[in-house]
């Protein structure tokens, strides 16, 4: 095992070695290519790495440009953990065999895909990858929308959002289900990690990274990505919006580990209320009227509900 | 390190084993699959090498064939040998990363065992999923029986991963009527077989871990045409002089013999009939005992169906009177898919030969000589008059009413 990266603080963080180029397509204030980095720059291990098609793909690997100074790799919609399970399974193989080229170094593999390649289209590829135990981390980078084809529901789309297919009309509040809970899934697939992340509590961020690359098995990353475009806040508003999200606890930060052993790894000082981060975005702003504030209240007990439950979970050590 | 394992010089294997047996010889890197019938004892075989250690590779038994696909994507990307075997619905599910594949020029060996594809739901063989493939960008060989079914996988890997190729390549047998049926196979020593196929050339790996590599990029309209030329480009030029290459090395090693097309009394034929997979030699039978009634019969197989042999068939047509093309696939909405690629062969050369189509043994109805007798009288009545006196598109061994078209 290699050993795990020393982080002293975020100035240092910011200048490490950049596998992920600043010269991307991704809109002003994209929280992705944070956490891409956040990722990249939590190890100084080789990397061999997979997206799904959306955002960051389209972004980042336009011929003949590509943003990615490591070898990656993107196939289509569903199957980018998939691709980075069969570039793992060859270097099984070639170690095996001994025809590694560099026989000396072990690279991390990891994929990425957003919700829609995550919760929906790819589900039962990640399923499956995580089944086999390949050694690999999946990060979800989760802006709870199709953002790349202009903003359509997915199962991670929250109740009450207005998506381009789950409107906001005279007659419907959005979208009708609850964002579906794709880690307590994943962690029943017996993963050795499983963890709730975002980019704006870095040092979090970092520790989960490197214990998920330090982790032998799949490691399942769930990415909070705040969505300018389609969350609609202004794009210099993403850590604010992040914060707000953490502080609510819409988004808790937890881990899971070995499939059982929950640890609640941030609480907010002041946890601010719901309609705090629902307010500040326009997905959300019919829910601000006579007709359907009281799904605000709902909003309120059911993220008091969730974090009870995780901090049952926590205590109960199961 | 592998163990060996000691082969007689005929072994009786079904067109599955021949292929398992290929796959191991060939010392794959990667084997990433999902069971479908008829093709399952290809895996099923490779499993057991491995757990016998007589594998050393990864063997990664996935979820779906679009999983299948996608991990010998992805292994192929990272630089190594790679194979996988499907069928029918299996086949279908994955089409949309065969397009992948090819695209990002990845020398994949897929075994497919031709089989219908619902619905109605059937596991028995004809060409339907075989046809699919027309336009996915591999290579595609045809085998007739177990013993090309061997000898055609390691021609496929030797091709596929040439650098001037670099495409991936399918290997086709007939559903039961190949894959199931046990047969003599002249085997390879492993050795010989190995050193046959080569040791596999990375190029563009991802796991050169000193150059890191993009796969899989996203083009436009700037980019995306000139991208899927040059791979067109290569599949029709390239790809054809290394599958000649590689026919005459094998035939230097072994003694057996393959064309691009092959050929049954086709020098002074003046009816043909042109087929693939197992009907093949059923209608090589049949000429046998027509040629002893004094009729200029022949038989025309289509061995490397991707990239077409377009010069190579309208010269061995061109003396040809009659013509029957027979395709085991409905065509749903036009004339079979044998009928259209010899009417594109023969257009421009001057040919008047009369052609017509037969679609036949759909689901794993059987062709029987005696279909074949009649296939050859309707031959035989249109080169006699010059022009068609049949119907143009005809259904053989089908019960009710004649449901001809033209």
């Amino acid at each position: 095992m290699s050993e795990i990266k020393k982080i002293k603080n975020l100035k240092e963080f910011s200048t490490s070695a950049d596998r992920f180029e600043g010269a991307n397509l991704l809109c002003p204030g994209c929280a992705h290519s944070i956490i891409v980095r956040e990722v990249l720059n939590a190890t100084n291990d080789d990397l061999i790495l997979s997206a799904s098609t959306g955002c960051l793909e389209v972004c980042t690997a336009v011929y003949p440009y590509t943003s990615w100074d490591a070898s990656w790799i993107h196939i289509g919609f569903e199957n980018g953990s998939t691709a980075v399970a069969g570039a793992e399974a060859m270097y099984k193989a070639l170690k095996t065999k001994g025809r590694l080229k560099q026989p000396d170094r072990v690279p991390k593999f990891v994929a990425f895909g957003g919700d829609g390649a995550t919760y929906d289209i790819g589900f039962q590829w990640i399923s499956g990858c995580f089944e086999r135990g390949h050694n690999m981390m999946y990060v979800c980078l989760d802006n709870e929308v199709y953002a790349n084809t202009g903003g359509q529901r997915s199962s991670s789309t929250p109740i009450g959002s207005s998506a381009t297919t789950s409107p906001a009309g005279r007659v419907s509040y959005g979208e009708k289900q609850n964002k579906k809970d794709m880690l307590a899934i994943m962690a029943a697939h017996g993963a050795p990690y499983v963890a709730q992340v975002a980019p704006n509590k870095w040092k979090d961020m970092v520790a989960k990274i490197q214990k998920g690359f330090a982790a032998e098995g799949p490691v399942y990353i769930n990415a909070m990505s705040a969505c300018t475009t389609e969350w609609k806040f202004a794009p210099e508003d993403t850590i604010a919006i992040s914060d707000l999200a953490t502080d609510s606890l819409v988004f808790p930060l937890y881990e899971i580990i070995n499939g059982s052993e929950l640890n609640i790894t941030y609480r907010p000082k002041n946890i601010v209320p719901v309609r705090d981060y629902l307010g500040a975005q326009g997905r959300f702003k019919h829910l601000f009227t006579k007709q359907y504030e009281y799904l605000l209240d709902e909003w309120q007990t059911r993220v008091d509900a969730k974090w009870v439950q995780l901090q049952r979970r926590e205590e109960a050590r199961v | 390190m592998a163990d060996t394992m000691e082969l007689r010089d005929i072994e009786v294997w079904d067109g599955n084993m021949a292929a398992a047996q290929a796959l191991r010889q060939a010392q794959v890197d990667v084997v990433a699959a999902y069971p479908i019938t008829p093709s399952t004892p290809i895996v099923e075989g490779y499993a057991t090498f491995k757990a016998n250690g007589y594998v050393d590779g990864e063997f990664v038994m996935v979820e779906s064939e679009h999983a299948a696909m996608s991990g010998c994507i992805g292994a192929a990307a990272a630089g190594g040998r790679v194979a996988t075997a499907t069928s029918s619905q299996g086949f279908a599910l994955m089409v949309e990363t065969l397009y992948s594949a090819s695209g990002m020029r990845l020398p994949i060996i897929l075994n497919v065992v031709n089989r219908a594809i619902g619905a109605p739901l059937n596991v028995n063989g004809d060409h339907s999923d075989m046809y699919m493939g027309r336009d996915s960008g591999w290579i595609q060989l045809d085998a007739y029986n177990p013993q090309h079914a061997y000898d055609l996988n390691f021609i496929a890997f030797k091709v596929a991963e040439d650098h001037d190729v670099r495409l991936p390549a399918m290997v086709h047998q007939d559903g039961f009527m190949t894959s199931h049926t046990a047969q003599g196979v002249c085997t390879l020593s492993d050795e010989v077989a190995y050193n046959f196929v080569g040791e596999f050339q990375p190029m563009n790996d991802m796991l050169d871990l000193d150059h890191p590599v993009t796969h899989g990029v996203q083009t436009e309209e700037d980019w995306h045409f000139e991208h899927k030329a040059r791979q067109q480009h290569a599949l029709m030029t390239a790809v054809m002089p290394k599958i000649e290459a590689a026919f005459a090395e094998f035939e230097a090693l072994t003694g057996r013999k393959y064309n691009v097309v092959e050929t049954y009394q086709m020098d002074d034929a003046q009816t043909a009939v042109i087929c693939m997979g197992t009907s093949v030699e059923t209608a090589m039978e049949v000429v046998d005992e027509l040629r002893a009634q004094g009729i200029k019969a022949g038989v025309v197989g289509i061995r490397v169906f991707r990239p077409w042999p377009l010069e190579q068939l309208a010269e061995i047509l061109k003396n040809v009177k009659a013509i029957g093309t027979l395709d085991r696939s409905s065509p749903h909405g036009t004339v079979g898919t044998l009928y259209n690629e010899i009417a594109g062969s023969l257009f421009n050369t001057g040919v008047k030969a009369v052609l017509n189509n037969y679609i036949y043994g759909l689901g794993g109805r059987d062709l029987t000589k005696a279909h074949l007798v009649g296939i050859y009288q309707d031959l035989q009545a249109n080169a006699e008059s010059g022009t068609l006196t049949t119907p143009l598109q005809q259904y053989i061994g089908l019960r009710g009413p004649k449901l001809s078209f033209f």
